[in-house]
């Protein structure tokens, strides 16, 4: 993990190659981070891989801070492997343009794991090769890991509700 | 029904002709037909509901498409209802093989988050039993691939030695699968007396069986003949992809977070990583192979060296207090109660924490809002990033390679649906 | 208190109860005591021997989804064997199989994909939900999964999470009993199919 101030220089080095990149960093439980503008994480990505040897994304998953906003977030975790070194970039976009440049054609291994934030969150991934559902049915509405979404479920069946339950039994 | 929906006609209006006019150019012009195949989601031969959607040109994969999603059980969103520590139970069900290693993964985390000290005794106790999970699911994993393979009679062996380390995760937890053994902070219980024995009877006995099944399996002309040369994927590619654990060590790379970046004093121990050459079907089966002999040495020295100490941290305000302290202590009493009604709060933060399961780099993303419920679990699941190497690898293979390379690539869906 | 008569439905258990008294009585003769014979005696020794061998002789369909698939496993090999009685021929095809034993959880989309599979299997089958999360909805109470009485009519119900081997085990005896006792169950009307029997000329449909 890089210490503090080699997060600083990273983040310093992204800010001069693009304007603009960086909105924060944080350095938490001895890991470092770096929020940067949504527009920019191609090239974001590209730089640290070309300039900084994250050659490795492990990791791309969604959050939701609701009730914050920006609502939705991604995370894109990427790894060092001859330092050993990780980092988080993180970029946060809002419910009413929920669109993110697609990393797939320069990490392939984004390609599954962007399905999956648009199918649980909603996230437009532009340029991704293929964006459809991947865990829930592919006619399913809604997008079932933001925190308003229902958790649903079917409710538990006692003595008293057991013949007005949902038609389980006879 | 006369209104389609969009994804019916979208799944009509695709057509395999840019594929067959590619093969078509690439055989200096001689056209043939495509068929396109749907194996699963019920497939004798899937690991588990894996649908594939597999273009054939005569017996030979020229595409595949797996669809998966059929045992989505929504476990992240489940474990954002409940408190961290029932989260537990929940997050050990996702990828069932290796029940441990999800809990490892999200009681570090959490741990991480808390800046709590596990004691050296459980993160021993923990070595051992994520050990003997490895070698648990390597053993179902060797067990099924080879009756796909055809070699029927290694199943019952491998579940002969499955029958045993379950016998000693029944000792130590009292439950043979999902034990909700790991908690935050170290281990439920310590292990009782006549563990140390049985365990040492198994690691004694092992070795031997491993040989066994190496002898059965390693020179085999039909395992050769199916194994050897089939679907390779290099080193650069399986990067590129995301895939880590046995299928990168046997493309060559011996990147083992156990090794690399080690966790719960896996630096204590002394083990060799098993890598291969080739990166073929038979580098990935002899690499998995080789680990079973690994982990009992590991499960030998941690044995040994198990310290004396508390199996969980003493911080009651994240452990549960000891029974008998209820009674004496009002303290223990109020923290009891805090603890199993609302649990303990995490302060907020976002937490990454990996770890090096049977199938690669197993990570448990956490972000918590400073309540005693987390506000996002996300495991990255090896066996979801690695499902996406799979088209890499068939693509001009036969059919028939593509089970035996579904089966050394070792998915398991519960992971991959979540 | 007034005196009230109600008409006795023939083929009611008070009807039946009557003539079974009479039969102890001796009052029954002639056509009335071989058609009261043949109503309550259930199986013929010859349907006796057919659902035995039946009972003995299942296949179950591989129908593994989850963690409960790996116990199943387990109930295959050779601590707790289910080559004891004779189900050991586990087979791909739901045509060739008669017994679908859901072992793990069923989410929303597997649904339809396991009511086709029942449907393709031949009469008479039989369904065992294995687990917690197949009998209600288990550990996982949300929006992703399906209950397994909600499309498709079960037998046994397998608590656990998941059951050990020995309680799959117990519940596919309990299945086996059954089906020795009466291979039937009434599985035109759990599978709400009546109306579909054939009926030769001059035999009689078969009683509810």
């Amino acid at each position: 993990m890089p210490d503090q101030v080699g997060l600083e220089l990273i983040a310093g080095q992204l800010a001069s190659k693009i304007p603009g990149a960086v909105r924060q960093t944080t350095f938490f439980r001895g890991r470092g981070s770096v929020e940067i503008e949504p527009a920019t994480v191609r090239g974001v990505l590209a730089s640290l891989r070309a300039d900084h040897g994250y050659r490795a994304l492990m990791s791309v998953h969604g959050v939701d801070y609701y009730p914050q906003e920006p609502r939705l977030g991604v995370h894109y975790e990427l790894l060092d492997m001859e330092r050993v070194d990780r980092l988080t970039v993180k970029l946060r976009v809002a419910l009413a343009e929920p669109r993110v440049e697609s990393v797939t054609p320069d990490w392939p291994t984004a390609d599954h794991q962007e399905r999956e934030i648009y199918d649980m969150f909603g996230v437009q991934f532009d340029g991704h090769p293929d964006l459809r559902r991947i865990l829930m049915p592919e006619d399913y509405e809604g997008h079932p890991q933001r925190r308003d979404f229902p958790i649903g479920g079917e409710p538990v069946l006692f003595t008293h509700n057991d013949a007005t339950g949902p038609g389980w039994t006879r | 029904m006369s209104t389609r929906s969009r994804y019916r006609a979208q799944e009509e209006s695709i057509t395999l002709s840019p594929l067959e006019e590619q093969i078509a150019a690439q055989r200096g012009g001689e056209t043939t037909e495509l068929l396109t195949l749907n194996i699963g989601p019920h497939h004798p031969a899937t690991h588990g509901v894996l649908r594939l959607l597999v273009t054939l040109e005569g017996e030979i994969v020229r595409e595949l498409k797996p669809i998966v999603g059929y045992v989505h059980t929504g476990i992240e969103k489940t474990a954002e209802q409940k408190a961290y520590w029932k989260v537990i139970p929940v997050i050990e069900r996702m990828d069932y093989l290796s029940y441990y290693f999800n809990a490892m993964a999200f009681c570090g985390a959490v741990e991480t988050l808390l800046e709590c000290e596990v004691p050296k005794r459980a993160q021993y106790l923990r070595v051992i039993h994520l050990e003997l999970n490895r070698i648990m699911s390597h053993l179902v994993w060797l067990g099924t691939s080879a009756l796909d393979l055809g070699a029927i009679s290694m199943f019952w062996y491998c579940f002969r030695e499955r029958e045993t380390i379950l016998d000693l995760f029944e000792f130590s937890s009292g439950q043979r699968m999902h034990t909700r053994y790991f908690q935050v902070g170290g281990v439920m219980e310590d292990i009782p007396a006549g563990f140390e024995a049985k365990l040492r009877e198994f690691i004694a006995i092992m070795p031997g069986r491993a040989d066994q099944y190496a002898d059965l399996l390693r020179r085999n002309e039909i395992l050769l003949q199916r194994l050897r040369g089939v679907c390779p994927l290099d080193e650069e590619t399986l990067l590129g992809l995301g895939v880590t654990g046995p299928l990168l060590r046997a493309a060559g790379n011996p990147w083992d977070l156990r090794k690399a970046a080690p966790y719960t004093s896996y630096e204590d121990f002394e083990f060799k990583i098993p890598v291969g050459t080739v990166g073929d079907n038979y580098d990935r089966f002899a690499v998995r192979l080789a680990e079973i002999y690994e982990s009992v040495k590991i499960i030998e020295q941690a044995l040994d060296g198990l310290p004396e100490g508390p199996h969980i941290t003493e911080d009651r305000k994240i452990a549960l207090p000891p029974r008998h302290e209820l009674a004496t202590s009002m303290e223990a009493l109020i923290h009891h109660f805090k603890l199993v009604t609302e649990g303990f709060r995490v302060p907020p933060g976002e937490i990454y924490y990996p770890i090096e399961s049977p199938r690669g780099e197993l990570g448990c993303f956490i972000r918590s809002d400073g309540s005693s419920k987390p506000a996002r679990v996300h495991m990255r699941d090896p066996s979801f990033v690695n499902l996406q190497a799979t088209a890499p690898m068939v693509r001009g293979a036969y059919i028939a390679d593509l089970i035996a390379t579904l089966a050394m690539l070792d998915p398991i869906l519960g992971g991959i649906d979540r | 208190m007034a005196l009230t008569r109600e008409p006795i439905e023939p083929g009611s258990l008070r009807a039946r109860q009557m003539l079974a008294r009479d039969m102890l009585r001796g009052d029954l003769e002639g056509f009335e005591l071989e058609q009261h014979v043949e109503q309550s005696l259930l199986l013929t020794t010859l349907d006796k021997a057919v659902a035995w061998g039946r009972s003995n002789s299942i296949y179950p369909a591989t129908f593994g989804l989850a963690c409960c698939a790996i116990e199943m496993m387990s109930v295959v090999a050779a601590r707790v064997d289910i080559a004891r009685f004779g189900w050991e021929a586990f087979r791909a095809s739901p045509r060739q199989a008669d017994l679908l034993i859901l072992s793990g959880r069923v989410s929303i989309k597997m649904a339809p994909v396991v009511r086709r599979i029942y449907d393709q299997m031949l009469e008479p089958k039989w369904a065992i939900a294995m687990g917690a999360c197949s009998s209600s909805m288990g550990v996982f109470n949300n929006y992703a999964i399906v209950p397994a009485d909600k499309f498709m009519p079960i037998d046994v119900h397998v608590p656990g999470c998941p059951p050990r081997p020995e309680a799959l085990m117990h519940g596919i005896l309990k299945l086996r009993k059954m089906i020795q006792d009466d291979p039937d169950m009434g599985w035109r009307e759990r599978y709400d199919a009546e109306g579909t029997e054939e009926v030769l000329e001059g035999a009689e449909p078969a009683g509810a």
